[in-house]
Parts: C-alpha cells; sequence; structure tokens
C-alpha cells in the first residue's frame, strides 16, 4: 500500500474476496449490497494501490486520507480492511452486533475509518477541510472522497466542489461511484446528471472519466495525480450497481437485499461464475 | 479590547487556530492580511463551512467559524450536528447579529430558536455574553475548551464590569426577595435598568446574568427562584426552548416549584426595525420590563440606546 504497482491479478484476486465479504454481510439484516458491490474494486485499488496508508501505523501523519461519503457501501470497505489486514476478518461476522460497530453506515470505530457518514453530501467539505490543512502544512498527502452518483442529488457536493476549486485544492480527489442507479431507479430517469463530465469541468474539475471495475484504467487514471496544477482532481468511475451478481446487477430492485441463508451460499457460488441464483427473498427494502 | 482584536491576538500567539467565515466578515475584517493561510473564506457556503471546519478539526486545528446566527445555526443545522457534534470536534461557531441583533434584517435573519436547536445537540456548549467585555471574558476559557461551542456573539457595550467567567456558571450580580431576573446576552442591558426602577419602587430584586447556557448553573437557578417570590427569564428568543424552558427543566429534574414568568418572543417573529425601535414595539426595554413585573406605569426614565454599529 505504499503506491506501488498492484499486479492486476493480486487486485482482482482481492475483489473477489472482498465481494465474497459484502455476500455474506447481505443477510440477517442485510445490507446495501448493489451499491457496495459497485464500489469494490474502486474501494480495492485505491487501498490497495493508490493510497498510501500503512495497517501498522494508522495514525501516521504523512498518510493518506479516504471518506467514504455515499457511506451505505460500507461493507465494500469492512471487507477491504479486512484482506488488507486493517481489521480482524473475525470481527465481520459481527455485522450488525450490539457487540461492535459494524453497522449500515461507516464509524471512527472502526480502524481506518477518518470519519463517520450516511447522511449525503457532507464528506466532500470535510475532505476539504484535511486537504486545506495539508496545504496550509505544505504536506503531500493525498486525499480521496468517494462519493454516490445519487449523492450528487445533493447541493452540498456541488457547493464544495466549487469550494475546492476555489481554495486550489490539487491534493483533493473526488471519485464518483457512478452506478447510474440511486435508491429506488436509474439515475437518469429522476434527477439526470448527464453530462456528467461537462457539469464537473464547468465547475472549473479536471476529469477523468473511466471504467471503474477495469483495474488497468484505475491505475492510468490515478497515475495522471495530480491531474492539472491548481485544479480538484475528479475520477468519474463508470461502474455496475451489484457487479459480479449478474442476478442483481442493475436491477432497481436489488438496492438494500436480506438474503437467506441458501441465497447467500448459491450467490457465493454465483461470484465464482457458476450459476444464476434463484432469488426468492423480499426485494426492495428501503432503508 | 474587542473581539477582532481578541481573536488575532489568540490565533497569531496558537497556530492551532483557524479563523473561518462564509463570506461574513463583519467580525474579521482585518484578519485575513493578518493570519494570512489560517484566514479561509469558504463563500456563502455556512454548511461546506462547517464541513470543512470538521476535515481541520480533524487535523488538530481549533476552527473558529463565522456567519449570521441564523444561517448558522438553521441552514447549516445538520452539519453542525453531524459533523462537530456527533464527532465532538473543538468547532467554536461564532454567530452575528442573533437575537434581536438582526434589527432591521426581517425575520429570515431572526436566529430566535438558536438556543433552543443548539443546546439540543450532544457535545454541544452555548454561550450568551451580555456585552462586549463579557464576550471577551468568556472566549479564551470556550475556545480552549475541548468541545464544540455556539457563542451568540454581541459585542454592544455596556459600563457594567463584569466578574471573571468560569464555564457553566452564572454570573450573581445581585440577589433580592421579591423578585429575580434572569437573562443573558442583549437584554442584560435592559435588565440593569429594570433593575434600578424596581428598587425605586421599594422591591428586593436579583438580577443574574446566566452566561453560559449549556452547561447550565443549576443552583444558581435553583437558590434564585427559592429565595424570589417570583422570577422572569428574559430573552430574545421564542419562549420554547431557550431559559424559560432551561429553568422548567432544572426546577423539575430537582422538584422544586416557582412561579416563573417568561418574557420571551411567543410564538411569532419580532418587527423587523433599528434596534431601540424592536426593544420598544416588542416589549423589552428596561421601563417596559419593569412594569410589567410592577403591574403599573412609572415615571422611570428609559434611557436612550445606542444603534449597532453593522448589520448584514
Amino acid at each position: 500500500m505504499q503506491s506501488v504497482i498492484t499486479p492486476i491479478t493480486q487486485l482482482e484476486a482481492t475483489a473477489l474476496k472482498v465481494r465474497e465479504h459484502i455476500v455474506r454481510m447481505s443477510t440477517d439484516g442485510g445490507c446495501f449490497v448493489g451499491a457496495s458491490l459497485s464500489a469494490a474494486d474502486l474501494i480495492v485499488y485505491l487501498y490497495a494501490d493508490f493510497l498510501n496508508i500503512n495497517p501498522n501505523n494508522l495514525d501516521d501523519p504523512n498518510r493518506d486520507y479516504l471518506f467514504l461519503s455515499k457511506g451505505h457501501d460500507v461493507p465494500a470497505l469492512y471487507g477491504t480492511f479486512a484482506e488488507l489486514g486493517i481489521l480482524e476478518k473475525a470481527r465481520l461476522k459481527n455485522h450488525l452486533s450490539l457487540d461492535d460497530h459494524i453497522y449500515w453506515h461507516p464509524n471512527t470505530h472502526i480502524p481506518g475509518i477518518e470519519f463517520h457518514s450516511g447522511s449525503l453530501g457532507h464528506l466532500p467539505s470535510v475532505a476539504i477541510g484535511v486537504a486545506m490543512d495539508i496545504k496550509i502544512r505544505g504536506g503531500k498527502n493525498k486525499v480521496v472522497c468517494i462519493m454516490g452518483d445519487g449523492e450528487l442529488n445533493e447541493g452540498t457536493c456541488w457547493e464544495a466542489t466549487l469550494v475546492a476549486n476555489a481554495h486550489k485544492l490539487d491534493n483533493l480527489i473526488f471519485v464518483i461511484d457512478r452506478n447510474h442507479f440511486q435508491a429506488n431507479m436509474p439515475t437518469e430517469e429522476l434527477i439526470p446528471l448527464e453530462p456528467l463530465q461537462d457539469k464537473f469541468t464547468a465547475f472549473g474539475a479536471a476529469v477523468k472519466r473511466i471504467d471503474g471495475h477495469s483495474f488497468e484504467a484505475l491505475q492510468e487514471a490515478f497515475s495522471a495525480y495530480p491531474f492539472e496544477t491548481g485544479k480538484l482532481n475528479v475520477v468519474i468511475a463508470d461502474t455496475v450497481r451489484g457487479k459480479g451478481l449478474p442476478s442483481i446487477e442493475r436491477r432497481a430492485d436489488r438496492w438494500f437485499c436480506n438474503f437467506n441463508t441458501e441465497e447467500v451460499e448459491s450467490l457465493l457460488k454465483e461470484l465464482h461464475g457458476e450459476h444464476l441464483t434463484n432469488l426468492t427473498s423480499e426485494t426492495l427494502v428501503v432503508r | 479590547m474587542s473581539y477582532e482584536e481578541l481573536l488575532t491576538q489568540t490565533a497569531l500567539a496558537d497556530d492551532h487556530f483557524i479563523v473561518m467565515t462564509a463570506e461574513n466578515r463583519a467580525l474579521v475584517r482585518n484578519i485575513p492580511g493578518k493570519l494570512g493561510n489560517r484566514f479561509i473564506d469558504t463563500g456563502i457556503t455556512e454548511q461546506t463551512m462547517i464541513g470543512a471546519a470538521a476535515g481541520l478539526a480533524l487535523r488538530g486545528r481549533i476552527p473558529v467559524v463565522h456567519a449570521l446566527a441564523s444561517f448558522l445555526t438553521m441552514r447549516a443545522f445538520e452539519f453542525v450536528r453531524t459533523d462537530a457534534g456527533i464527532p465532538d470536534l473543538p468547532i467554536k461557531l461564532s454567530s452575528f447579529i442573533p437575537g434581536f441583533l438582526s434589527d432591521g434584517n426581517g425575520p429570515t435573519h431572526q436566529a430566535v430558536e438558536d438556543i433552543s436547536l443548539m443546546r439540543g445537540i450532544p457535545n454541544m456548549t452555548v454561550f450568551a455574553p451580555a456585552d462586549e467585555q463579557d464576550l471577551v471574558m468568556m472566549l479564551p476559557e470556550i475556545w480552549k475548551h475541548p468541545h464544540p461551542s455556539y457563542v451568540r456573539i454581541n459585542t454592544r457595550k455596556t459600563d457594567y464590569q463584569h466578574s471573571p467567567f468560569k464555564l457553566g456558571k452564572a454570573e450573581i450580580i445581585s440577589r433580592g426577595e421579591d423578585v429575580t431576573i434572569l437573562t443573558y446576552g442583549l437584554l442584560f442591558e435592559q435588565a440593569l435598568i429594570a433593575v434600578e426602577i424596581l428598587k425605586n419602587e421599594g422591591l428586593s430584586v436579583g438580577l443574574i446574568n446566566l452566561r453560559s447556557l449549556k452547561p447550565v448553573d443549576e443552583q444558581a437557578i435553583l437558590r434564585a427562584t427559592r429565595d424570589s417570590a417570583l422570577t422572569i427569564t428574559l430573552e430574545d428568543h421564542f419562549v420554547t426552548g431557550g431559559l424559560y424552558s432551561i429553568v422548567a427543566e432544572v426546577l423539575l429534574k430537582h422538584c422544586q416549584t416557582a412561579k416563573v414568568i417568561p418574557m420571551a418572543l411567543k410564538d411569532k417573529w419580532f418587527k423587523p426595525s433599528l434596534l431601540p425601535n424592536v426593544l420598544a414595539h416588542e416589549g423589552f426595554t428596561g421601563k417596559q420590563i419593569a412594569e410589567k413585573i410592577l403591574g403599573y406605569n412609572t415615571n422611570a426614565y428609559q434611557p436612550e440606546m445606542s444603534i449597532p454599529q453593522f448589520s448584514e
């Protein structure tokens, strides 16, 4: 995790394990499985390759920062932390247990989580404050904030984009998990976002748009950091909600899922390309 | 010393301090040139300013943030609650023109529920200085307290010489057996006038400047309500959630009863005008306060009130 180029096969193997963790967390109460699967490759790539974060020294003042603003994709973060040795794997079994802090949104009881989230449109501004302080101190730390595309409905995301550009925060990267869905329906059917790249460009950011499931594309895009001196970096990562599980991919009704035990076992096999799962559990559960 | 002088001196002496504003520069006009990159203006973005303050606080800074009271407490409420309150970060809110101090601006700018909102946030502390001297006495302790704070900024000058500030302690100006006025902020100035009138009418009058509304000085409230036949809560705030509510909560908690009459805004915004006109129209001049307590008119003199230096 020291900004070295990680072999693609290794990233893919880690991402597969993270997806297994996500599926295992999508029962006994469930979780936001669709959004977690779309963000899984982004989160794995950032922690395993791009960010300078040492699991043995999480308080290192020279560390990079990641803020997960969309929040409900936190199972992907828990899974990544478990695979990278930041969080004990055994704790993942405590999902929704009163004895731990592994719940539906990020919180700072989990090592490596810098700030809690859940209320959309907050962490772009928190990330701005951290990036500002790094600039004031002359530090080299990078600051990444992952936002959902549905989250972009919140005005504070755009307010933050204006402010980040005004303050020339080229040490800050907004990563948009562009999975084309918000809670209940495709983004373009509710609050259309396209042309999204043009919007961020018009707001003054230096923008790259890539396939958010291609580790080659991620490595190429992020290797160009900082994209332009004095400009906020934005990466629009086109992703697929539910990526890795064809039986729920791009399905509006599979945002929050609480699968039964048989479904989980079948979905774990589906992740490995074995077969589609016959899902009988309740579909849309809006949290 | 003025607010701006104190803030400048504090921030220059301790580089943990960052001065922020959502383009409300009335209190910090000269600070940009003195503080360089530790002065941050985020533009008219109260929410983003609070979020950014949280990020700065995560990195060990103490952000002192400025915005008009109504936008700081209401536009940005959820950011204050979520990004300052939940993580218990030392973000210091300086709220400009709270209560009647918004004088001619109109109801959009009237923060008359700010005490209620801010004290409802866990970890938040809430303060309301009586005048500029009180403000400058309070701030050093508030700024070094490692929790979020909300201060109703009041830079008006009075002739009163305040005693040293202790967080969570009220300032007991006088004790009385007939009536005690509990107040905070701007109306302290009028309460002093009311007390003189009441004394001239032969009453034994107490006056308490609450200063710290959260934590509140429960013992001061319990003693005043016990020792005085009548207690008045006087505030430029809605009657709901402010000092009247605080006193009720304290009395109930300690199983004590008392005769308490609120002088506050009763479920309505106030008529916008210049500050002296607002007070007179709403019945909050010292003379009006005294006469309401007495139940009859007097020939007492109501001193003229100065008009605030700035409004936005």
